[in-house]
């Protein structure tokens, strides 16, 4: 069962990543669930396909410093901190690229009333920076991250999207 | 000396110091650092430098003396994530991450109370989900007691403590036996917030009618429509009056006004009449002249 979201999930991220970028591995624990309701499956592969879908409007967004492509993913704060984020790197004259090469994801909490899912994606990215367009550095950056996603109209956005240390 | 070899000197002297430079620079970070909270970072080096930081949540870049100490004052940085440090000079680059991390003092709890409206005595009827968010609206990873308070108008109180985990901590109440307008609180350090849950009665319960003649039509009544706590149940709820006489049915769907519900039907020899409301029968009573 888990397998076949896995390869659902890679099926569906192969075929809307950039091209040229390295697709990313991605591998699905299975959930470790606090909380009292169960998680279907369906529900479960849409949450983590929506979070995937989100990482490729983040590292757009942050690349070309346009907030407008995080609306369809990110929701509450995660948007307006990212907001904020290009906003300033826009002034500064700063460009960011996240290049996510493996993603170690587990849904942990599924709230009692069904209005939230807990994921935690163990993420190891590469990270440029760029001032004016020149390259100031590169970095493969490892980031245990705290995503919470809660149901909008017709998919799961990203509301807290946050690293805390490994 | 010549002109010319006093260029060649003093450019070899700018080589050497940047190569020098470029041996020298060096970056000391802070492994952790609490959102909002000032912090130095150490170089090594002379000359001027600047100063990345940079990470998703938050970014900033600053100029700053090789050598010295560069004091982040507070406030500065104050979303948690994994953060790039980069200090770069004309010919030298140096890099480090370090972590920004939520405080531990709560100051905003994300509360998902459900239902805003239940029946009586339901057993885990009710649940509560609170996600506990620092000043900066960082979620709280580190394990957090919250406090979860359900007290109804009667005075009763249920009241769960229960340790975040991820940022979040859940609990599950039973509805009270009580009808009335509950007070669903969460706490966590000196921040609480509440919900309404409204609690209204449950199925009828002992559905009990009467009849009486009036003329040629039987005059039906029931007894107050309670549930089985006593609560009463509301005005507008349904009951149906079925007539069964030689095979045939006839219904009637009544509100309850002021507490009972009341028809007239036919009064006819031999036949039954049943009352129920919902999936709750109540009595049966015959009919006859």
């Amino acid at each position: 069962m888990m397998l076949k979201s896995i390869l659902i999930l890679s099926i569906v991220f192969n075929t809307s990543s950039d091209c040229g970028a390295a697709q990313a591995l991605v591998h699905v624990e299975p959930a470790h669930l606090q909380g009292p309701r169960s998680l279907q499956e369906q529900t479960g592969t849409a949450a983590i396909r929506d979070y995937m879908q989100s990482w490729q409007s983040f590292r757009a967004a942050l690349e070309q410093n346009r907030a407008e492509l995080l609306s369809p993913d990110f929701v509450g704060a995660a948007k307006e901190k990212l907001t904020d984020t290009i906003q300033t790197q826009t002034a500064l004259g700063i460009r960011t690229r996240y290049v996510d090469r493996e993603h170690d994801l587990q849904i942990v909490f599924y709230s009692p009333e069904g209005l939230s899912i807990e994921i935690l994606d163990r993420v190891q990215y590469d990270m440029q920076v760029f001032d004016q367009n020149k390259v100031i550095a590169t970095q493969r950056m490892s980031a245990r991250y705290l995503v919470v996603l809660t149901p909008a109209e017709i998919r799961w956005r990203v509301r807290v999207f946050q690293a805390s240390p490994n | 000396m010549k002109p010319g070899m006093l260029s060649l000197l003093s450019g070899l002297a700018v080589a050497v110091g940047q190569l020098t430079l470029a041996q020298d620079v060096r970056m000391t970070l802070p492994k952790v650092v609490e959102a909002g909270s000032p912090f130095a970072i150490q170089s090594s080096g002379r000359g001027k430098s600047t100063l990345y930081v940079v990470g998703p949540a938050q970014v900033f870049r600053r100029d700053v003396q090789l050598g010295k100490m560069t004091i982040i004052p507070a406030g500065s940085l104050t979303n948690a994530g994994h953060y790039l440090a980069v200090l770069t000079s004309s010919s030298s680059t140096t890099n480090g991450t370090f972590d920004v991390v939520p405080s531990n003092q709560p100051a905003e709890l994300n509360f998902l109370a459900k239902p805003s409206r239940l029946p009586v005595d339901l057993h885990g009827g009710i649940t509560g989900a609170v996600y506990v968010f620092d000043a900066y609206h960082n979620l709280i990873g580190t394990p957090t007691p919250v406090s979860f308070e359900l007290s109804s108008p009667g005075g009763d109180v249920q009241k769960h403590i229960v340790i975040t985990h991820d940022g979040v901590a859940w609990t599950g109440m039973d509805s009270t036996a009580f009808a009335g307008t509950d007070r669903f609180m969460a706490r966590s350090g000196d921040v609480s917030i509440t919900r309404v849950v409204s609690q209204v009665p449950g199925d009828p319960c002992g559905l009990k009618m009467s009849a009486r003649q009036s003329g040629q039509q039987l005059q039906l009544s029931t007894e107050p429509v309670r549930d089985c706590r006593g609560n009463a149940v509301p005005d507008g709820t349904i009951v149906t009056f079925t007539e069964s006489y030689h095979g045939d049915l006839s219904t009637v769907d009544v509100p309850i006004k002021r507490g009972i519900a009341e028809v007239q039907m036919p009064l006819q020899s031999g036949a039954a009449i049943s009352v129920a409301s919902g999936v709750v029968l109540g009595n049966q009573i015959g009919g006859g002249k």
